[in-house]
């Protein structure tokens, strides 16, 4: 156990590094963006001396590196700025009213992309190795091939068409479930649930086909093996098979699919987003960009890109503790 | 003809085809097998001849690719052809139970030992989770396991192969089945280990009169197990006898000519000049992987024309040595000398000449030859880097080559590794390894993967081509029929040391090093007493494994 324990401790120092990195690239790569906030706010009739003063007061006319390790230092301290667009509408107020930081601003966002993402992995996870499972178990049968059909069409088809169509299905026509999903903060989680099921559900569709077909794939390659083999010729039962012989040595490539799918549920969910109307992290994002609003932009890169790298970490460390020849060492 | 009640097993006419490329190809055609309760039959035949196939047919079980064509298969009056699965499953590991030839793969990964021991009984509902798991630690104190009451409580991974292939044979008795089937289960164990195994299967088999098909390559073994044996050759049933009428008066060539492998006997060379100078000398090497050190101080030479067999038995050191001495793994301490001169340890400080005399030949032709490329650029590739021969002239060199091991040139140079034969690929090593013009040539346990016919043609080949082209060779091996064969000198190793070492003649007379002849003595012989009498005279403890641990 020792050991598991320092090579999650060198993955975690490794995960920072990487995070330190992805700051350079995000940092230098929204300097790269033309135009920037001044000439986004002011339009395009605005005059070379307005434009100036924006640029200065927010700090745009400061060499590269210093805004760089500027924002770094802040960041460590736990500081995530506040937004361009929270400053002006501060300056603009006479510079009474108390400036909003990015912290405040993007928590409840977070919290909610989470609850979805959370929502989504919770449906999508089980049903897909359910699936997964069955379909190994009863592998070139007419399950099998509907299966495959369904999840391959979903996951091919555009995601806001896959909204709209569970919207004319599950809301319009079925009236069960809202198209609009509103949710608040203090909201009851009933009513919470309620409201982010369709999007749940939208999400769920698009992320199964990985993880359904990972499962199939990583239980039949075993099939093969001497050990299910042995298995078959105790006579054990052909889901007892799969389910205790296959599964548990298949589990390494099927958590390391699953974390990239959970990766995605936070980083992807955009456009599922845009369609519900859903306050999260997506739809903030979508707004910053276009308002050239770069502290808000580079925190919600931050975030996706810590939130790529926590769950590989927390992939290798389950493929890690599921091989029984590191958990019980000679 | 007995009467039909008699027979616990009653196989038929049996056909079988396996499928390759959407065409099914008989794998056996026609063979009939009977097995009385508590008799045990000996399946032998090389790779190939169908012995597996035949073997899980009798459980009614047939491997993915692969059905019974024609033919009737009974269990106890059951007929498992038209069977339906579940009444099959309901018989596998309750009444048929099968040992399999790697216990290391055979073994799930991810249990203990004792849940899948207790798998079969709890599932068939034979007996109750805690009365299974007390019948194991019987079963394995039956077999001498080491530690039977907590052995049991350990993943695979942490346990040698020879108690694996105990703990399987304990888990086929589980149910106390009236049939097991042993698919070759000792083919992947050291001979000390081997005599272990065998000894406790017989054992068990006998005092739960258990009924069993024992398929193997190896004639002496089977010789020690079976009450019967029968001989398949190609999917054909060759002949079945007694064991001992079969030992005794085999009545078909081929059967006479398996039994003949064995009697392949180069004669003793005379011993070298005292004062020649060995081809290559190692020298006092250590060497050692990372920090831990595997070989200790190992010294020996080899002379010109003149087979060393290096044996023991895995991890003994063998194949390190011969790292050593290519310059593969540079040793720690000591060194090698060629022609009487040091060769720079490294072999990236070696120049072409010096790496040209040393060559390899592997155990696995399947992987020491590149897939992709034909016979002809697979030998071509050294005569051009090490001679300078290019065109016209490599071309004509390597149809020599090729000729000198007894493949005609105009068949084979332009084929893939993929189109030929086993035998055939190991000839094509041994082609590439001349190439190269060696004085010295490493024989890395060359006839291991090989049928026993096959092997003895590549042992003749490379006898000729000692006698012809005046090569030293340095020949490692577990198996010491082999080393029978062919060796002048031999050099035996245990963990890394060199435990004794002489002329081959001398080996094979007492008095031996105690380790050297507890290694012979585990060698099993075609003589159906020969088991029972060694354990006459020695007693169970002091065999293989459990006398090896002893002399530490």
């Amino acid at each position: 156990m020792a050991s598991v324990l320092k090579i999650i401790l060198q993955r975690l120092a490794l995960g920072l590094l990487t995070l330190l990195v992805v700051s350079m690239v995000i940092f230098g790569a929204v300097n790269l963006l033309p135009g920037d906030f001044a000439q986004a706010i002011l339009g395009q009739g605005a005059t070379q001396e307005a434009v100036e003063a924006i640029r200065d007061e927010i700090g745009l006319n400061d060499p590269f590196f210093k805004r760089y390790f500027d924002w770094l230092g802040a960041l460590a301290t736990g500081d995530l700025g506040v937004s361009y667009a929270q400053m002006m509408f501060a300056t603009g107020m006479g510079g009474t009213t108390e400036l909003i930081p990015i912290t405040t601003q993007i928590a409840p966002r977070f919290y909610n992309t989470m609850f979805l993402a959370g929502l989504t992995a919770l449906i999508a996870v089980p049903v897909s190795l359910l699936i997964g499972v069955l379909a190994a178990l009863y592998r070139g049968s007419v399950f099998d091939r509907v299966a495959n059909i369904f999840t391959l069409s979903s996951i091919s088809s555009p995601e806001f068409f896959l909204a709209y169509i569970l919207i004319l299905f599950l809301a319009v026509q079925g009236q069960m479930l809202p198209s609009l999903a509103a949710v608040e903060v203090g909201m009851p989680l009933g009513a919470r649930i309620y409201n982010s099921l369709l999007p749940a559900l939208t999400l769920t569709l698009v992320v199964t086909a990985h993880m359904m077909r990972m499962t199939r794939a990583a239980i039949i390659n075993l099939l093969a093996s001497p050990y299910i083999e042995m298995a078959r010729l105790k006579g054990v039962r052909p889901m007892r098979v799969i389910v205790k012989h296959a599964l548990p040595n298949a589990l390494a490539p099927i958590i390391n699919v699953i974390a990239l799918n959970l990766a995605y549920l936070i980083t992807g969910v955009v456009v599922v987003e845009v369609v519900f109307t859903y306050p999260g992290i997506g739809n903030l994002f979508v707004d910053a960009v276009q308002n050239r609003d770069i502290p808000v932009v580079q925190v919600c890169c931050l975030i996706f890109a810590a939130a790529y790298i926590l769950l590989n970490l927390t992939a290798d460390i389950l493929s890690i503790v599921t091989n029984p020849r590191l958990r019980h060492p000679k | 003809m007995a009467d039909q009640s008699e027979w616990l097993v009653e196989m038929r006419g049996i056909h079988m085809e396996g499928r390759s490329d959407e065409t099914w190809t008989p794998i056996i055609k026609g063979v009939d097998l009977t097995l009385k309760r508590g008799e045990v039959l000996g399946l032998i035949g090389e790779s190939g001849a169908g012995k597996s196939t035949l073997g899980l047919a009798a459980m009614g079980f047939t491997r993915d690719g692969v059905r019974i064509s024609q033919g009737s298969v009974t269990f106890d009056g059951i007929d498992l052809i038209s069977a339906s699965a579940e009444t099959k499953r309901q018989l596998l590991g309750k009444r048929i139970a099968y040992v399999a030839q790697s216990a290391a793969a055979s073994f799930n990964p991810a249990h203990r030992l004792i849940d899948q021991h207790a798998e079969a009984p709890v599932q068939h509902g034979v007996k109750r989770r805690s009365e299974a798991e007390a019948d194991a630690v019987d079963l394995y104190r039956k077999l001498r396991l080491p530690n039977p009451d907590e052995i049991g409580f350990r993943y695979p991974h942490q346990v040698s192969g020879g108690q694996l292939q105990r703990a399987m044979t304990a888990m086929a008795m589980a149910c106390r089945p009236d049939l097991i089937i042993f698919d070759e289960p000792t083919t992947a164990l050291d001979v000390t280990t081997q005599i272990e195994v065998l000894a406790a299967i017989r054992e068990i088999v006998a005092e739960f009169d258990t009924a069993a098909i024992y398929i193997t390559h190896d004639l002496a073994v089977v010789a020690q197990m079976a009450d019967r044996i029968k001989v398949l050759l190609k999917g054909d049933e060759v002949e079945e006898a007694e064991t001992r009428q079969m030992l005794s008066n085999p009545q078909q060539d081929y059967t006479k000519s398996l039994w003949a492998v064995r009697e392949f006997q180069r004669p003793q060379k005379p011993a070298p000049a005292v004062d020649a100078t060995p081809v290559v000398s190692v020298q006092g090497v250590t060497a050692a992987y990372g920090k831990i050190d595997v070989l200790h101080d190992v010294s020996f030479d080899i002379h010109q024309g003149r087979t060393v067999a290096v044996v023991g038995e895995s991890g003994s050191g063998k194949s390190t040595t011969a790292r050593c001495i290519t310059g593969l793994l540079p040793p720690r301490k000591g060194q090698i000398e060629l022609d009487g001169a040091a060769l720079p340890l490294d072999y990236r400080n070696r120049s072409k000449e010096q790496l040209r005399q040393v060559q390899m030949i592997y155990q696995m032709a399947d992987t020491a030859l590149n897939p992709r490329q034909t016979i002809g650029e697979i030998i071509g590739r050294p005569v051009e880097f090490y001679m300078g021969l290019r065109g016209g002239a490599r071309r004509k060199r390597v149809e020599d080559l090729l000729e000198q091991i007894e493949l005609p040139a105009s068949q084979y140079i332009d084929r893939l590794p993929s189109e030929l034969s086993g035998g055939q690929k190991q000839r094509i090593g041994i082609a590439r390894a001349l190439a190269a013009e060696p004085k010295f040539i490493i024989c890395d346990e060359v006839t291991s993967a090989l049928d026993q016919l096959v092997a003895e043609g590549i042992l003749r080949l490379l006898a000729r081509l000692q006698d012809e082209l005046k090569l030293s060779y340095m020949f490692i091996t577990h198996d010491l029929a082999t080393v029978k064969s062919i060796a002048d000198e031999v050099v035996v190793m245990k963990d890394g040391v060199v435990v004794e070492l002489g002329p081959k003649t001398e080996m094979f007379t007492p008095p031996h090093h105690a380790y050297t002849d507890l290694l012979l003595s585990s060698v099993p012989d075609m003589d159906p007493d020969w088991l029972t009498r060694l354990l006459a005279e020695r007693g169970i403890e002091n065999i293989g494994d459990a006398a090896v641990g002893k002399m530490h």
